[in-house]
């Protein structure tokens, strides 16, 4: 049995569904899971992670506590050393690719991000490579190995422990070289493409800014649900950056990912091609997205779409 | 000043990928920089404007087919290229003590700037190896970049559009992100000027690396196959989306 450490995230004392999927990935052969945290968390949120099977709750203490990667990750690493935590395990999301790697540096240790796949005895993890077009099967060895899951790559499952509260307080150096001046959120509240379970994509066929509110009407009738683009549209100006789906925008693993008026770029299918359901609508039958999809409608989607947002609406 | 810039000589993305053998792919197809750092290349050029004595030095690890994508960064407007060759697939860890040894022996970084990750193998880390070797701050996914008196200012992209604030102290290791400028693509001068830039190169081996404790070894390589089996919606518009929101509802679950 190894000890198995959890990076949780948390913000606003909400926590990620992706996190849960994360103790189910690492409680697989009764290892004993420890959940990480930088901050004391409250009990709705302790006896949520009991629920999925954390053994222990490691809240780790600093004396700066505000985000800070360099010594968030400097703490990870003095606390894990101490409670022998040879293993670790976190989110390939925004948080996780500034701080995974960083404590991966520290500890000299072999590193895998965005897993779909982790074997923990053996040592083997599975992640894509080449753009969505291969998987790789990695084996790390080292005194401690880290792995970096995608986010709803493991489907939560219930597993009902009574974590044990402990605490660590970190001893850091007094200063760093980094400095977090201000954090500035994204525009009204911003969609998080990474963890939508629901994605509602559109492409050329949108042919301005001002329709992608017929994706918005959709989006906003269903819970979960976040709007994104392919590259035309961003590279058109019709939205913004932050809404690209693809090679080099946001790679995406939403339940179901409906792509309107997207042809189906090799680039933009590896962003979205391990979402569970695809949908496509399209004008054109000869479209690369069809032969993605499970489902696809041959029409306008300027007929499709408001008839789809009313639908949406009745059923809500 | 030293601005060294990290660059990697990966697949184009709209390539066809085969696999060859257990852990191979079939390598004649287009290689070219890795997209985002092509972003970190046009940055290193315009802080030349700010410092004028600074002299931008691109490096890469890779096969002898490298040097293409070096003389890409040096038609791009860098001055010169470290070229450390090998023919072995390198991991995360042994990649960032190469560019450590190569770089610490050509002279001394104020700025070193590459990609926020690699569109081959995606390993987002090497960056932040490389700075921990060097006893560097390092940051990652940077969209802009303002020196002021021995510091950078800098904004870096987190999810959703969020945005960070970061003062690093130089030297520094910056992670370029798609925000942080338009690639300059170089003209037919400055590729004719690019050819007869220096390029050293150097064989890993040569760098007599100390074989460290940790590896990320690529065992196995498949291609994705797609089990997905198409299945039309028809109809009118209205038929078109019950039928939508009943495969929304039963199917996926997700209302």
């Amino acid at each position: 049995m190894k000890k198995i450490g959890l990076l949780i995230e948390i913000r606003d004392d909400v926590v990620k569904p992706a996190n849960l999927g994360m103790i189910t990935a690492a409680h697989a052969d009764e290892h004993q899971v420890v959940a990480i945290v930088m901050e004391a968390i409250p009990s709705h949120i302790q006896a949520l992670l009991g629920q999925h099977g954390v053994d222990q709750i490691l809240t780790v203490r600093m004396q700066q506590p505000e985000w800070n990667p360099e010594l968030w990750a400097r703490a990870i690493v003095d606390a894990i050393t101490s409670h022998d935590v040879h293993v670790i395990f976190g989110l390939t999301s925004a948080q996780g690719k500034d701080l995974l790697p960083r404590v991966a540096a520290i500890l000299d240790a072999p590193l895998v991000m965005d897993c779909v796949h982790v074997d923990i005895n053996t040592q083997l993890a599975r992640t894509s490579q080449y753009s969505g077009k291969t998987m790789a099967t990695f084996r790390l060895s080292g005194e401690t190995v880290i792995y970096g899951l995608r986010p709803n790559a493991v489907p939560p499952v219930e597993h009902p422990k009574r974590p044990v509260q402990i605490e660590h307080v970190a001893t850091l150096p007094d200063t760093s070289k980094l400095k977090v001046l201000e954090a500035i959120p994204g525009e009204s509240g911003g969609q998080n493409l990474s963890e939508a379970e629901v994605i509602i994509s559109g492409g050329r066929g949108m042919a301005n800014g001002d329709n992608f509110k017929l994706l918005s009407h959709c989006a906003n009738a269903i819970e979960g649900a976040a709007v994104g683009a392919s590259r035309v549209a961003v590279d058109n100006e019709w939205v913004p950056y932050v809404m690209q789906v693809g090679q080099t925008g946001s790679k995406v693993n939403p339940k179901v990912y409906i792509a309107c008026g997207i042809s189906g770029s090799i680039q933009h299918l590896a962003g979205m091609k391990t979402s569970g359901m695809i949908i496509a609508i399209n004008t054109d039958p000869d479209a690369a997205i069809i032969s993605h999809s499970d489902y696809y409608v041959i029409g306008d989607l300027f007929e499709i779409l408001p008839a789809l947002a009313e639908e949406l609406e009745k059923a809500k | 000043m030293k601005i060294y810039v990290c660059v990697k000589h990966v697949p184009d993305s709209a390539a066809t990928v085969t696999v060859k053998g257990e852990t191979d792919i079939e390598e004649a197809i287009t290689f070219l920089m890795n997209p985002y750092d092509e972003h970190a290349v046009t940055e290193a050029h315009r802080l030349k404007s700010i410092f004028p004595d600074a002299e931008v030095i691109v490096v890469s690890v890779a096969k002898a087919a490298g040097e293409n994508t070096l003389r890409s960064a040096l038609a791009m407007g860098a001055d010169r290229g470290i070229l450390v060759t090998t023919d072995d697939r390198l991991d995360p860890i042994m990649t960032s003590r190469a560019l450590q040894t190569a770089i610490t022996q050509d002279g001394r970084p104020d700025i070193i700037l590459t990609g926020k990750e690699s569109i081959d193998t995606e390993g987002m880390q090497t960056m932040f190896r490389l700075a921990h070797l060097l006893e560097m701050p390092a940051a990652t996914n940077v969209v802009s970049i303002e020196p002021q008196d021995g510091a950078v200012l800098i904004s870096c992209e987190k999810e959703a559009g969020a945005l960070e604030k970061l003062k690093l102290i130089m030297p520094c290791i910056l992670a370029a992100g798609k925000g942080l400028n338009t690639p300059r693509y170089p003209t037919f001068p400055d590729i004719v000027k690019a050819r007869k830039k220096e390029i050293k190169q150097i064989t890993l081996a040569e760098l007599s690396l100390p074989e460290p404790d940790s590896t990320v070894e690529l065992v196995h390589l498949a291609p994705i196959v797609e089990k997905r089996e198409p299945q039309e919606l028809a109809g009118s518009a209205a038929e078109i989306a019950e039928k939508i929101v009943q495969v929304l509802k039963q199917e996926a679950r997700v209302i």
